[in-house]
């Protein structure tokens, strides 16, 4: 599949948007659908519905075999050692959340240490919060640099005999910036630290080996991989799986329920308590296919290729104000505007067609930091090509005018 | 709807050039407002006589031109005003601004309604409505208005 017609593999780019053709430059949100993706979710419930793991007739055996196909794919596709270590959840907040509850309960006691960055999204964040509340444990975040990056040597700074987990964004939704989170887990791991990535950012956008990255959690996000809505994943070690309480109880979870006392399933079951999402496991394994059939070594190469042309194009801008400069960069376009605050940007571009996200990106210490209250940002994916950003360029000229 | 009638010329002015902007010493009400989808703030000042009048009103804050040029123009417009006026003006304009077509209340004089209409083109922007009456609720809380039962967009 050629990245250059890639475009008409997604059904939203056929129609027009407002009247305009749609320049989409927010998939660090949420990345637009290919045809297969929605096919997929419409087959599964017009011919193959049933609930999965439970039932023995064909359509339960059928949709439980499609529901493990997914998770196959997935171990493959981040090159985990066992499918057990797949575990479905409703987003990659609640893949944190799953960690941080279970991890908390079991190994964290007060005065411990969390070890975050700056640059985090509030998903990795507010999880690690609710234990200073429920047990006195104190949460440390790693300096952004002028960069808006977050070095290895910021990060060993601040890890003390205290520190019981490291958690780290793989790539910075705002400043772009692609931490060495290889480097991080060695370091972590040689003062026997455990390391959870928050990988929505990476997962979409580079290659992933968990073996060779050796972190003990990653959490994705599968809308922001061109696959549905209510779905993320954690990876994790086989060994924190069987060692970690369950996080939620209920169908499914179990192994035997007396009265006086409940025995809890085997790996992956412990953790995907209740019916799961269904259809949206099954149609996320035609996006994980949809990115292996263009290669993601293709997509992060046509994506660095875009990102340095638009760095290039909003540089020649005079009134724009590109945010971080980090030394890796992955695909994101954070910027200001001279004497144009980001929300009557993000209004003037929508105008013609061009969709950006102007706020504080769920990113509010990174942007206490930057002393802003709000930015704009130009996201990419695999369909945008150079023209996008020619408009976002011109749109944003537009907005010059009306604010002159 | 298009971009000339959000942006007009007087949004474009207060926006840039907020009025009663800035903290003044002898106030003796005050409250913020706040928006957590983009986290933009506006802090409003009240000096508030014995007769619930209000004889200085300014704002601090930063945010976009709606937001601005919203807190600016209902400043000027709250100077020198009482109480119950406050409160019928506050809930027309709100009231205008996330349904009413005109406003109703005869507390405001033409002009004034010409610089309150110019705000009515977020209308058609509902994620933009909160940016318009940011300001306003600031001033509902420093002068203790409180939400109505049984009508949530309304003051009491």
């Amino acid at each position: 599949m050629s990245i250059k017609d890639i475009k008409k593999e997604f059904p939203i780019f056929n129609n027009k948007i407002q009247n305009n053709d749609l320049v989409y430059l927010d998939s660090a949100n949420s990345s637009q659908k290919p045809q297969v993706v929605v096919d997929r979710i419409y087959d599964f419930y017009t011919k193959e519905f049933s609930n999965v793991g439970r039932s023995i007739h064909y359509l339960a055996v059928a949709a439980t075999n499609l529901y493990e196909n997914t998770r196959t794919l997935v171990q493959k596709y981040i090159n985990a050692k066992d499918k057990n270590e797949i575990v479905f959840t409703k987003g990659a907040t609640e893949a944190i959340n799953l960690v941080a509850n279970t991890f908390g309960q079991k190994y964290l006691k007060e005065g411990d240490e969390v070890l975050l960055t700056e640059l985090e999204h509030h998903s990795n964040y507010v999880p690690w919060h609710y234990l200073r509340k429920s047990k006195g444990v104190k949460i440390k975040f790693a300096e952004m640099d002028e960069n808006g990056d977050v070095t290895l040597e910021t990060i060993e700074k601040n890890i003390t005999d205290k520190t019981k987990i490291i958690a780290i964004t793989h790539l910075s939704n705002v400043t772009g910036a692609i931490l060495p989170v290889k480097e991080i887990t060695k370091l972590a791991h040689s003062k026997n630290i455990p390391v959870l990535i928050d990988g929505c950012q990476g997962a979409p956008h580079l290659k992933l080996d968990m073996q060779d990255l050796d972190c003990d959690f990653y959490a994705i996000s599968c809308h922001k991989m061109y696959g549905p809505t209510g779905l993320g994943i954690l990876y994790a070690k086989k060994k924190w799986l069987e060692e970690l309480p369950p996080y939620q109880g209920g169908g499914g979870m179990i192994r035997e329920v007396k009265k006086e006392g409940i025995t809890f399933g085997e790996l992956p079951n412990k953790y995907e308590a209740g019916t799961m999402a269904t259809a949206q496991v099954i149609a996320f394994g035609e996006s994980i296919k949809f990115i292996n059939k263009i290669g993601i070594e293709n997509i992060e190469k046509h994506e660095r290729e875009l990102t340095v042309y638009g760095e290039e194009v909003l540089r020649k801008n005079n009134s724009v104000k590109l945010i971080g400069n980090p030394k890796d960069k992955g695909s994101v376009l954070s910027f200001t505007l001279d004497g144009v605050h980001p929300h009557d940007i993000a209004t003037i571009l929508d105008e013609d067609g061009v969709a950006i996200r102007a706020g504080h990106h769920c990113c509010q210490i990174l942007h206490e930091k930057l002393g802003l209250s709000a930015t704009a940002r130009a996201s990419l994916g695999v369909y945008n090509t150079k023209e996008d950003l020619d408009q976002l360029n011109e749109s944003l000229n537009k907005c010059k005018k009306i604010f002159s | 709807m298009d971009l000339k009638e959000l942006y007009q010329e007087i949004i474009l002015d207060h926006g840039k050039n907020p009025r009663n902007l800035g903290k003044f010493e002898n106030f003796n009400k005050d409250a913020e407002g706040y928006n957590p989808l983009c986290g933009d703030k506006v802090h409003v000042y009240l000096k508030l006589n014995e007769n619930k009048e209000i004889e200085d009103i300014s704002f601090e804050g930063h945010g976009c031109a709606i937001s601005m040029a919203s807190a600016s123009i209902m400043t000027e417009l709250m100077k020198d005003k009482k109480n119950p006026e406050v409160k019928e003006i506050l809930n027309d304009f709100l009231d205008m601004i996330k349904q009413s077509p005109e406003l109703k209340s005869q507390l405001i004089k033409e002009d004034e309604k010409t610089k309150l209409m110019s705000l009515s083109g977020v209308k058609q922007y509902p994620m933009r409505v909160k940016c318009a009456t940011i300001a306003w609720h600031a001033l509902a809380s420093a002068m203790d208005y409180k939400k109505d039962e049984n009508d949530s967009e309304k003051f009491i």
